[in-house]
């Protein structure tokens, strides 16, 4: 209790003489001196304060360049926010975007400014193949180039109850592999009484995007969009007919629970609700602190049948920044971002925000450094997204997803999806519907875009 | 003893139950304010209160929330607030009063033409608003500014067809009373229209301070220093949408201390408030 | 901006468009204006007018590449039959919110102002509501309504009521008029209650002593007397639903299950937020302006000639 008094008193006072210090000085004499970056960030609280303390430690850092991170609300938000003050000249240097923006950010031509032009013509050092594959391949231009500075990345994983597991007879240590083995599972825990043994938050990133990956099939034509605007969805393929109707099934039995879309689902885990959810890696903070229960982390099961040589390396989610342009940038401005992306691409910052946070490390030296400090043997389980992640090298169809207006078409398929959970179609009907209204997204996306 | 008769319990009844669910999302928030994060979190929040409301309340206040490493303390952010929603309660009444004067005691060309300019800005969604506005305030220069945060939301039809409505009420006879004393329309209006409208302008005032106080997509984006922050953004910054394990417990405890201005100016001017609608009825 | 408070609408051949006695003054009326002139060109008019602009035309989302479509945008969002359920939902919604609200609003106000014991409590207790930030409302909404973790939700499951939202659109529809409501019938309390303070004890002591039943009373004093606070309300709430629900219903369902829950205003959020459609979204806000000046100005001919005056 002292101590927390003496460090409010201390806190207190220092803030109480760095105001005098402020008021004292002529106003702009500390801002002159260094160049300011303006950064706007989508991450709520305690993770975006996690961020702000990143570039808080930058700024403590050195002497020439301050940060101010800001946070513009949720991701949607944060773009329209880039958007508004772009449109106003006045774009922040930096934005975070979500990776389903990256379309719709690579086609912005001028208001972005590539990061490998960046460090390039600041003449900063920077390596893109330091990054792990399916990150470098997600934010890489069609010719390998790197467009954004990949920062916090996500995967999808499962999560599983031990506790649940072990009341229905099943190995609280060995989670199902495959779907074959996932059905058999939720039959056990539904017989012991569980009354949701399996969800997925993130319906379409989960059920649809990873699966394409992970089964090294095609979720659009032209190589998932990365080769040019006039992709088309694919996914009336029979894996993917196969899964949904799985699914609808599943559901029917109940053995699998729609929890909603995006990541509503999330706290049906946590709350001891559902026995196994696909979810983010990220929900891993989140069971931490909130379930009672013991639980365990497995990769995403995939079809034998679909899979003969094996399950391929899931895609990333999260986010990503981005440097955008405005009539008002100096060189010294572009040479500060270049600092800062030099300071953020360190094995040490990215094993820390890793360790922290619970998102992937996006580089393999911020995995090994992990490694080498003990956290995944302090933290089981810890390894599998980014373990997921690197398992294959990546494919055409595990890079990730290059296509406009993603966050509308996952929207169109949740409805689809929807509809066909409530029994008003089946799922080769539902993926039809999701191809047709998709394309039609696709196709205007292409035009206001192209040229 | 007659026993009370069930009829006469029945308004208690409607009225309680009423409270009940009207009541019951602050009863929540109340609740979840003295309950650990991961019991909110689970979805496992009982109806009694907890023991953590102490801590939770120090949390909020002096921000030592675990891994929060920036952040604008909360009386800065209620500052912010109160500037923002003086700024714009005061602000709109006092351009709606002058602009429904000049409608209401005035002839003039052009007088209806004025009044439906205004009207039809009833008619236009936000979100379409946003990107041209945003273009507008950081033309002149007012991103990060109280002035920014507050200009664009003074517009109102609102409040001025309120009083609108309620000046022409006024009886002639007191205009013409006026005029006979040599009281000219500055006069008139400093002496006998705001009187008159104290309690109106305290109705408003009630209204549009927690309108004002509640805002949270415009501060969001014309606003991108913590020194400006308002404490509804800082809320809805703890909750995101994200990925995120939400501080529940915090959320709670700050969303009660953002309630307390809103609350105070409701239950200190509930009495004006009510007559100064009534007055207009007349 | 809908809700803030005036009451009785303009422009009625009972009320005087024009006091008789007025000032003469050539400049000052103007330099009274000018304020709000300003303030509604500038950040009303001029963004109204963007719009109409974006409307006709096609952009990519950050404004680089542009082009003039006619009215493309137009036929595409008339031409999409999903348009036209969500003009359904929007109608059954809009509808159910602002009877709701001010039915309930209505109940509860003459309750509380009738001679009863804790009438302030109650008020107070009533009024509070409309002071909740609505980022946590939405919250809250969650933890109430979810079938899985929220105490209604599961309250009803274990009723046995199969309650899922998640999947039912007729429950989803129903929960999202019910979170709608809920915030604007604090709003409609505080002006059904000075309404009904308006009107004269004797005329109510009157009718009393004429043996009226407190229900007749109501129906042949009461509701009259109230019109024109009524008439406000249902302008206002019919604005509220419309424009200002969004949020709600992006908190809660997102639009779904399928398209249940989609409202025109939604759809504008969602395509102009989300979706980075700018031609889309502001030739939906268009047609919006157009159908709620339509639905106002209906109900200023028709609906308020019912409104008795005094």
């Amino acid at each position: 209790m002292l101590t927390r008094r003496k460090l409010a008193l201390l806190t207190g006072a220092a803030s109480a003489s760095a105001l005098l210090f402020a008021a004292a000085l002529p106003g702009s004499a500390l801002a002159q001196q260094k160049t300011v970056v303006d950064f706007w960030h989508g991450l709520p609280q305690p993770l975006g304060g996690q961020l702000e303390q990143i570039a808080k430690d930058f700024n403590d850092s050195q002497q020439a360049v301050q940060v101010n991170a800001s946070y513009k609300g949720s991701y949607p938000e944060t773009m329209q926010a880039a958007i508004a003050a772009f449109r106003a000249g006045n774009a922040p240097h930096i934005v975070q975007m979500f990776e389903v923006g990256t379309a719709t950010m690579m086609a912005a031509g001028p208001a972005v400014k590539p990061v490998y032009q960046l460090m390039q013509e600041t003449g900063a050092s920077f390596d893109a193949d330091a990054y792990i594959p399916a990150v470098k391949g997600y934010y890489s231009s069609k010719d390998g180039k790197m467009m954004a500075l990949p920062f916090n990345s996500s995967s999808t994983i499962m999560f599983y109850n031990k506790d649940a597991f072990q009341k229905a007879g099943l190995d609280p240590n060995k989670p199902p592999a495959t779907w074959p083995e996932m059905i058999e599972a939720t039959k056990k825990l539904k017989a012991s009484g569980s009354t949701c043994p399996f969800t997925t938050a993130w319906p379409v990133w989960a059920q649809f995007e990873q699966l394409g990956a992970i089964h090294n099939t095609p979720f659009a034509s032209q190589a998932n969009g990365f080769g040019g605007l006039n992709a088309e969805l694919k996914i009336d393929a029979p894996l993917y007919v196969k899964h949904v109707q799985t699914l609808i099934d599943m559901q029917k039995d109940g053995l699998f629970k729609y929890g909603g879309r995006d990541n509503k689902p999330d706290a049906l885990f946590p709350s001891g609700e559902c026995a196994m959810i696909h979810a983010s890696s990220g929900l891993r903070s989140r069971i931490l602190k909130e379930a009672t229960f013991a639980w365990g982390a497995a990769p995403l099961p995939y079809w034998p049948e679909f899979a003969k040589d094996g399950p391929k390396n899931s895609i990333i989610g999260g986010a990503a920044f981005w440097v955008m342009t405005s009539p008002k940038r100096t060189p010294a401005e572009y040479k500060a971002v270049s600092q800062f992306f030099t300071y953020l691409a360190r094995p040490e910052v990215d094993a820390k925000w890793h360790m922290d946070t619970g998102y992937v490390p996006v580089t393999m030296k911020g995995f090994d450094l992990a490694k080498a400090q003990g956290y995944y043997e302090k933290n089981p389980g810890a390894d599998v997204p980014a373990a997921q992640l690197t398992r294959t090298p990546t494919t055409e169809n595990s890079m990730g997803l290059r296509l406009g207006n993603l966050p509308e078409i996952r929207n169109i398929i949740q409805e689809e999806l929807e509809k066909a959970f409530q029994g008003q179609q089946d799922a080769r009907q539902a993926l039809d519907a999701s191809i047709k209204r998709g394309n039609t997204v696709l196709r205007n996306f292409e035009r206001a875009n192209k040229g | 003893m007659k026993p009370t008769r069930f009829i006469d319990l029945l308004p208690h009844i409607v009225l309680i139950v009423g409270v009940l669910i009207f009541a019951y999302p602050i009863y929540v928030t109340l609740i979840g304010s003295t309950w650990d994060s991961g019991t909110i979190g689970r979805g496992g929040l009982p109806l009694w209160p907890g023991g953590q409301g102490l801590t939770n309340y120090a949390q909020a206040w002096v921000g030592e929330a675990g891994d929060r490493a920036m952040y604008t303390p909360v009386r800065t952010m209620m500052l912010n607030s109160l500037v923002m929603a003086l700024s714009i309660a005061l602000g709109k009444i006092a351009i709606s009063i002058l602009s429904a004067y000049a409608v209401a005691f005035f002839r003039f060309p052009l007088r209806m033409a004025f009044f439906w300019l205004i009207f039809i800005t009833l008619m236009l969604p936000v979100e379409v608003r946003i990107i041209p506005t945003y273009k507008v305030v950081a033309d002149l220069g007012l991103i990060n500014s109280y002035a920014g945060l507050a200009i664009p939301l003074i517009a109102s039809a609102t409040a001025t067809l309120l009083f609108r409505q309620f000046f022409l009420t006024i009886p002639d006879e007191l205009l013409e009373a006026a005029k006979i004393d040599g009281a000219g329309p500055v006069r008139f209006f400093i002496d006998v229209v705001l009187p008159l409208s104290r309690t109106n302008i305290a109705a408003l005032f009630v209204i549009l301070f927690i309108y004002g106080w509640n805002q949270y997509l415009w501060p969001l984006l014309v606003t991108s220093s913590g020194d400006m922050e308002t404490i509804v953004t800082g809320i809805t910054k703890m909750i995101g949408t994200g990925e995120s394990a939400n501080d529940w417990h915090i959320i709670m405890a700050t969303t009660v201390l953002a309630m307390l201005p809103p609350v105070a100016v409701v239950v200190f001017m509930q009495r004006w408030f009510v007559k100064g609608l009534v007055d207009s009825e007349k | 901006m809908a809700g803030e408070g005036w009451r009785r609408l303009p422009l009625t051949k009972d009320h005087p468009l024009q006091r008789r006695v007025t000032f003469d003054n050539r400049l000052l009326p103007y330099l009274l204006l000018a304020p709000q002139v300003a303030v509604t060109l500038v950040f009303f008019i001029w963004p109204a007018a963007n719009a109409i602009w974006q409307s006709v035309h096609l952009q990519d989302a950050f404004g680089i590449r542009s082009e003039f479509v006619w009215f493309e945008n137009f036929t595409n969002v008339l031409g999409d039959p999903n348009y036209l359920d969500t003009l359904k939902v929007t109608v059954v919604f809009s509808l159910a919110v602002t009877v709701l609200a001010m039915g309930l609003a209505l109940l509860l106000a003459v309750l509380a102002d009738s001679k009863i014991k804790g009438a302030r409590a109650y008020k107070t207790l009533l009024i509070w509501p409309y002071a909740l930030a609505p980022a946590v409302a939405a919250v809250l909404w969650m933890f109430i309504f979810n079938p899985d973790i929220g105490s209604f939700g599961r309250a009803l499951r274990a009723l046995g009521y199969d309650w899922d939202y998640r999947l039912n659109g007729g429950q989803a529809l129903t929960m999202v008029i019910m979170a709608a409501s809920w915030k604007q019938v604090s709003y409609n309390f505080i002006f059904f209650l000075a309404g009904l303070q308006a009107i004269p004890r004797s005329v109510m002591e009157a009718a009393s002593i004429d043996g009226a039943g407190p229900v007749r009373r109501f129906w042949t004093i009461t509701f009259p007397l109230l019109s024109p606070t009524t008439f406000f309300l249902l302008v206002v709430d019919m604005v509220y639903a419309f424009f200002e629900t969004f949020g709600t219903i992006h908190a809660l369902t997102q639009g779904g299950p399928g398209k249940a829950t989609e409202t025109l205003i939604f759809r504008v959020y969602q395509d102009g937020v989300v979706n980075n459609d700018l031609g889309g979204s502001s030739a939906q806000s268009v047609i919006l302006m157009v159908i709620v000046i339509a639905l106002t100005a209906v109900q200023f001919r028709f609906v308020e000639r019912k409104v008795h005056y005094s």
